[in-house]
């Protein structure tokens, strides 16, 4: 009996356990994710973090740069270029709120590229990105 | 005699002026103007460049006009999925003005900070708004509520939280 229910509760922290695993997504997730979808047009892509940061904090043509909302420095707090709400810090070790979801990764990828680049972002310039990202300190 | 007739009107007068200030003070904190911005969608979606803004100032048109045209809306990119798009705009229509807030125009006007009501409430010389104010450095827009409204994001524009930054318009 005692055995029994010790099982059952075990089994049910796996499947839990194993739930949560799959849900969340890690800032690794997507320069993997990235990186392989560059690599179908261009099988020797790495990503690079140098390449992310002349990215973006460089005008592509237009008025803004990504830096423009987000500051040259992914650990700092940016501010709205139109409204001057904050942005909260766009390295995950800085705010691990970040690279943490496809919706809301892909979401704002599609949106700040059209505004910046008057185009969407290619695989290999988000894997550059990530990278970038990633490699910056808290 | 003559020396406590007026001090007695006087007396009087003051009375009448503190019961009246006392009444104008009871009705602004009775107006509560804390607006409706509860709902967790509308508030993450259409509160991350801007403060969430009150449902209640815009008409029904405005509101589905706007959502109708996030792909453009007001020179940035706010596009949503067609899901979550459908869930916010029957909340913002719920929670609409019941006025109409269309332009002389005919269109739904798409700016809360150009309707009638707002250009009233937010009149030069009235409350200690300046002339130039919403586009000062302070300031710069005035859809940026919170930079007076101090409690904005939270839906709360009662009286007693506004504090108008110095004037630094420069122009
Ligand atoms: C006009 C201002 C603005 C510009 C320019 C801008 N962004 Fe953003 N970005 C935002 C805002 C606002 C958010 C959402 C803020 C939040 O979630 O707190 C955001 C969020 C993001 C996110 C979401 C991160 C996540 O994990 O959810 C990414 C990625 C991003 N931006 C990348 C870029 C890139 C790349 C560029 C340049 C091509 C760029 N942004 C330019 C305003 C801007
Ligand atoms: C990608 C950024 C972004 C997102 C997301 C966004 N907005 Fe905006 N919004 C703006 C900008 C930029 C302005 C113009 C601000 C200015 O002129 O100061 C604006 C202005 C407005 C105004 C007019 C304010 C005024 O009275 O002047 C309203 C109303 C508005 N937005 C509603 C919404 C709603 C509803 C949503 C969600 C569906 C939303 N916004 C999502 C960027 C955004
Ligand atoms: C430059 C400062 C400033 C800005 C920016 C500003 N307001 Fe106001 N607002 C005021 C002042 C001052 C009053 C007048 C208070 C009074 O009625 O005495 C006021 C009044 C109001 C009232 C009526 C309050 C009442 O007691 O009836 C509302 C609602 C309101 N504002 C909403 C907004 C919204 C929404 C925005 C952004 C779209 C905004 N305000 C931007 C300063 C500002």
């Amino acid at each position: 009996m005692k055995r029994h229910t010790l099982w059952i509760l075990l089994a049910g922290t796996a499947v839990l356990a194993g739930g949560v695993a799959r849900a969340a997504e890690t800032p690794a997730d997507f320069l993997a994710r990235y990186q392989n979808e560059a690599r179908q047009s261009a099988p020797g892509f790495s990503a690079s973090a140098e390449r992310g940061e002349k990215f973006f904090t460089t005008t592509h043509g237009g008025e803004w740069s990504c830096s423009t909302c987000h500051t040259k420095n992914p650990a700092a707090r940016g501010k709205h270029a139109n409204t001057g709400k904050a942005i909260e810090p766009m390295a995950p070790a800085a705010n691990p709120e970040r690279l943490a979801s496809t919706r809301s990764v892909e979401k704002w990828f599609g949106r700040n590229c059209k505004d910046v680049l008057g185009r969407v972002c290619t695989p290999a310039e988000k894997a550059d990105v990530v990278a970038w990202l990633m490699n910056s300190p808290r | 005699m003559t020396a406590t007739f007026p001090t007695r009107a006087l007396r009087a007068l003051a009375l009448v002026v503190a019961a009246g200030a006392a009444g104008l003070a009871l009705a602004d904190d009775d107006e509560n103007k804390r607006m409706n911005i509860n709902h967790p969608e509308y508030r993450s979606e259409c509160g991350s460049c801007h403060i969430a803004f009150p449902p209640a100032l815009l008409g029904t048109g405005s509101w589905r006009a706007m959502m109708a045209g996030l792909d453009k809306h007001f020179g940035s990119d706010a596009s949503l999925d067609a899901e979550t798009s459908a869930v916010i705009t029957k909340f913002l229509v719920a929670n609409a003005a019941r006025r109409d807030t269309s332009g002389s125009d005919g269109r739904p006007q798409l700016r809360i900070s150009d309707t009638p009501w707002f250009r009233k409430e937010h009149r030069d010389g009235h409350d200690g708004i300046t002339p130039g104010i919403f586009r000062s450095e302070a300031v710069k827009s005035a859809a940026n509520c919170a930079a007076c409204h101090r409690n904005a994001a939270e839906g709360d524009y009662s009286e007693r939280d506004i504090r108008i930054p110095r004037n630094g318009a420069r122009s």
